[in-house]
């Protein structure tokens, strides 16, 4: 069956299974940010953006999104520059293995465009279903909120 | 001895940091291999079994199944799956596919299929007739009298005793430690058991594997051990190695894990008998239940101490359990006690022994930490208990006896591992400034034995002491090439292999620093058996200080060559000349720029590439030193265990990167804390693993602790690349035991078998109340 996604703002006309999840329709298209890791909505590394909301795309019907907005990590950055909370990550040392991290940045992004003032809790509550294995958290929190103060500051400029 | 550095010290950002953060294709599974076949295992459902029969001729007949392998259509090579050194020190009792399934997921059949869909609808039109056996799902019932024999095989080699399921054992003993325990004035004789440990890395285990057109097997694969791989392959399959190539991209996550050869020779059979690509992809399930988990540990131990705070004596007994197969089982054993028993160097006698058993239960293999947190539950706690048999404070007790600056035991030249190992004396040892600044940061003086409550919660601080290793002594080699390019930049080549740690950029920052080039100057290649030079591989703690080591040297050579070069073109003597920030000048001022120089010796002046390779092979493994503090609060209605702190203080000797550093500390500690209040792996009845995902095997989320507050204490070490250590394996070792110690300074209940679930807890507190 034919379905239509708009992908970081480009329009898809797709072939699918109608039981196909997102997850593997995003990754055969091409959007390979999108991370297989427990498949069971579990930890969150197929984290997309679903209409600007976090969804978990390993158990998401691709069928059941048809016509609408998909946000993957590949949107988020322009050329050589990186997004601040990518940016603040690397700072911080918040990625190692990295596998985590586009659902983390993507997460993270959802939290501070409806929150753009997130507390310590904020941040810890709103990731708390992005597991990472790596880092111990610590770095990754800290970088959310580095890059929520400085996406304040542009904005107040 | 120079200590302003220029690259390395700095906290500089990971070289592939950019790629990842953007989510580029980096790891095994972006890569698309047009028509690869996707190859699936058919898995025993039985813990100890003998095949009778398997018929796959209705899988056959399914459109799009390409081939079904049995044990029957694949050559019998015994085999481990450890990746170690070779000969490796693990029992030859693997083998691809065998008529006999000895735990629940052991596979039976591999069957390649055109798409997913289709191989798991082959998988379940497979019929095996099984002739069930009993199976042994306790580790303590595997050396009885008439158990079941996991390994009758005759073709096994290297198995301890299999007669009694004993795949490894290791004994020895410095003086009379019995006697030496008769002289003390107060003695605590416990058992602390630990269970295992899923490494749960987000990228499941998986290959892909392909011809090259020339006909060579290529295998990309997420891997800890490329070089290990290959050699396991060439032997499995029966190849020559040099038909075979093993690319490492990035990796997503392994801990250990990805440390034995799992999923690559069953795609790789698959593309030999097709002569097709074929990929393998792991399920949450098949990598939590069908990889390799941690070696659960039971000690008896027995310490005794005179009445001036000296111990005097230790004895460890372990059992240890490593599942349906050996690897790794001896090594990890030793390093239970050869990376803890000399904290306490000060005895007048120490005895270590056991046993590593088969049970019918998933493998156990490698993971961060390698036997060194199971050894240390049983000392640093039976220490601890020590102390409030002594009236002492634990801390002081642990701080007046633990090994310091200068000082030397002997075991680290009895036990190595898989044999003897190598002396050596603490070149850097900061445990002491580790223990001060650990105690200020928690508040000890004023929290230790308060019991501070609040309604029905109550608080308690406890303390644990670590120390690890910086790769294995003798036994593992890291190489490295360097050769500078015309434009004045430089390919650093190394088998070593980034699985996540930043090796790749601390070693940079070495050849950095050796060259006087910024970072960016230097364009690292890592993990690929046809193009960069040998390397063990990522474990034991081995990378920065190993493979460090050889870059260090390769740049060192090259550096030498630089100079040379440019003393015949500037027509200077060579020790008039010095090479800062890229430019080699001479003390009258005649000066060239690395880039000019370059490109004179590739084009036009006395032509020849310069390069060079190193190779290193540690004569000593110093350690890394940590004091961890963990602050707890115990709901006695509920039972609740809540962190509030866990502190960590580590001397890794100069980080080189000191972000990279903390987050070895931080990430290994969070692992750490996992495993001591919420990972907990439950079998059925059968020993099927129940806890496969996440949902049942809950591994740390961001709510799940209070606060985590690590720090790094700086030593010289002057065996190390510019100073530095390992740091990669030792957060992990002491969260079980800290917080072991602080339930007990909140609550008096010592908890002697982690994990330590809220609920254990509660029934702890109900048994003291009846």
């Amino acid at each position: 069956m034919k379905i239509s996604l708009v992908i970081n703002g480009k329009d898809h006309e797709i072939d699918i299974d109608p039981g196909q999840y997102l997850l593997e329709v995003l990754r055969d298209l091409g959007y390979k940010s999108v991370r297989r890791s427990c498949n069971s909505a579990s930890c969150g590394s197929c984290t997309v953006l679903l209409n600007g909301a976090p969804v978990l795309s390993c158990s998401t019907f691709a069928v059941s999104v048809d016509g609408q907005s998909i946000e993957t990590v590949e949107g988020l950055s322009e050329g050589d520059r990186l997004h601040p909370i990518q940016e603040a990550i690397l700072e911080e040392g918040g990625a190692q293995c990295g596998y985590c991290i586009p659902g983390i940045v993507l997460t993270g992004e959802a939290l501070i465009r409806e929150n753009p003032e997130p507390s310590d809790e904020d941040i810890r509550l709103a990731l708390n279903g992005n597991l990472c294995r790596c880092t111990g958290y610590e770095p990754q929190n800290r970088a959310i909120k580095k890059a929520a103060e400085l996406l304040r500051s542009d904005r107040d400029d | 001895m120079t200590r302003d550095f220029e690259v390395v010290g700095k906290p500089k950002k990971k070289l592939d940091g950019k790629a990842i953060v953007r989510g580029k294709p980096v790891y095994t599974p972006d890569y698309d291999v047009p028509n690869a076949l996707t190859v699936k295992l058919l898995r025993s459902p039985h813990p100890n079994a003998m095949i009778k029969t398997i018929d796959f001729q209705s899988a056959l007949t399914i459109q799009g199944v390409v081939c079904v392998l049995t044990h029957e259509d694949i050559d019998r090579v015994p085999y481990s799956r450890a990746g170690q050194g070779y000969p490796e020190p693990s029992p030859y009792d693997s083998y691809l596919l065998d008529n006999k399934v000895r735990y629940v997921g052991d596979p039976v059949a591999i069957v390649a299929a055109t798409s997913e869909k289709i191989a798991r609808q082959a998988l379940k039109s497979i019929k095996v007739e099984y002739e069930v056996l009993d199976p042994i799902l306790d580790m303590e019932k595997s050396m009885a009298e008439g158990a079941p024999r996991i390994h009758d095989e005759a073709d096994c080699s290297g198995v301890f005793d299999s007669s009694r399921n004993i795949a490894a054992h290791f004994e020895m003993e410095i003086g009379e430690t019995e006697k030496a325990l008769d002289r003390c004035d107060f003695v605590v004789s416990k058992t602390y058991h630990v269970d295992t440990q899923l490494h749960a890395a987000l990228e499941p285990h998986n290959a892909v594997t392909y011809l090259d057109p020339s006909g060579r097997l290529i295998v990309i694969s997420s891997t800890q051990v490329p070089f290990h791989c290959r050699r396991i392959l060439a032997r499995i399959l029966k190849k020559p190695m040099s038909e075979i190539r093993v690319i490492k991209p990035r990796i997503g996550g392994g801990f250990g894990g990805k440390q034995s050869i799992i999923v690559e020779p069953y795609a790789a059979l698959v593309t030999l008998k097709t002569g097709q690509p074929a990929r393998i992809n792991y399920t949450r399930e098949e990598v939590s239940m069908a990889t390799n988990i941690r070696h659960e540990m039971k000690y008896d131990i027995r310490v005794g101490a005179t009445k001036d705070g000296r111990i005097r004596a230790i004895w460890m007994k372990g059992l240890s359990n490593t599942g349906a197969y050996g690897e790794h089982c001896l090594t990890t054993f030793m390093v239970s006690g050869s990376k803890t028993l000399p904290l306490y160097n000060k005895v007048d006698a120490v005895r270590f022994e056991g046993d590593v058993v088969y049970t019918n239960l998933p493998p156990a293999g490698a993971y961060r930490g390698y036997g060194a947190p199971q050894g240390l539950f049983a000392l640093d706690c039976a220490i601890d208990e020590l102390a409030l048999e002594m009236n002492i404070d634990p801390l002081k007790l642990k701080e007046m006896n633990s090994i310091r600056e200068g000082e030397t035991s002997p075991i680290f030249k009895i036990m190595g591992e898989g044999r003897e190992g190598v002396p050596q004396i603490m070149n850097s040892c900061k445990l002491q400034e580790c223990i001060d600044l650990g105690k200020k940061v928690i508040g000890w003086d004023k929290k230790r034995g308060k019991r501070l409550e609040n309604g029905t919660r109550v608080r308690g601080v406890g303390c644990a002491l670590a120390m690890q290793g910086s790769g294995i002594p003798k036994i593992d080699m890291g190489a490295a090439t360097i050769k500078m390019n015309e434009d004045g930049s430089f390919n650093l080549l190394v088998g070593a292999t980034d699985i996540g740690t930043g090796s790749d950029t601390i070693l940079a920052q070495i050849a950095a620093e050796v060259l006087t080039v910024p970072l960016e100057k230097i364009i690292v290649y890592s993990s690929d058996t046809d193009i960069t030079p040998f390397d063990v591989g990522a474990y034991a703690s081995s990378t920065t200080y190993v493979s460090g080591n050889a870059v260090k040297m390769a740049c060192e050579d090259v550096k030498t060559q630089i100079l040379s070069l440019a003393s015949s073109y500037l027509e200077r003597e060579k020790g008039d000349l010095e090479l800062v920030d890229g430019v080699v000048s001479c003390s009258d001022g005649l000066s060239i720029t690395l880039e000019e120089l370059a490109t004179k010796h590739t084009y036009t002046f006395n032509q020849r590439q310069i390069a060079a390779t190193a190779s290193y092979v540690g004569e000593e493994s110093p350690p890394p030193f940590m004091a961890t503090f963990a602050e707890v609060e115990v709901d006695m209605d509920t039972g609740k265990i809540d962190l509030i702190n866990l502190v960590s203080y580590a001397d890794c000797g100069v980080a080189l990167n000191p972000i990279q550093a903390m987050g070895q500390l931080e990430g290994a500690s969070m692992q750490g804390i996992g495993w001591a209040l919420y990972e907990d792996v439950i079998y059925a009845k059968n020993g099927r693993m129940l806890t496969n995902d996440f949902f049942t095997y809950k591994i740390p989320s961001r709510m799940d602790y209070g606060k985590l507050t690590c720090g790094l204490v700086e030593s010289y070490e002057p065996t190390g690349p510019f100073g530095a250590k390992s740091i990669g394996e030792i957060g992990i070792d002491t969260p079980i035991p800290a917080i072991a110690n602080a339930i007990f300074d909140a609550t008096g209940i010592r908890l002697r078998q982690a994990p330590f679930k809220s609920e254990k807890m509660l029934f702890e507190i109900l048994s003291l109340e009846v």
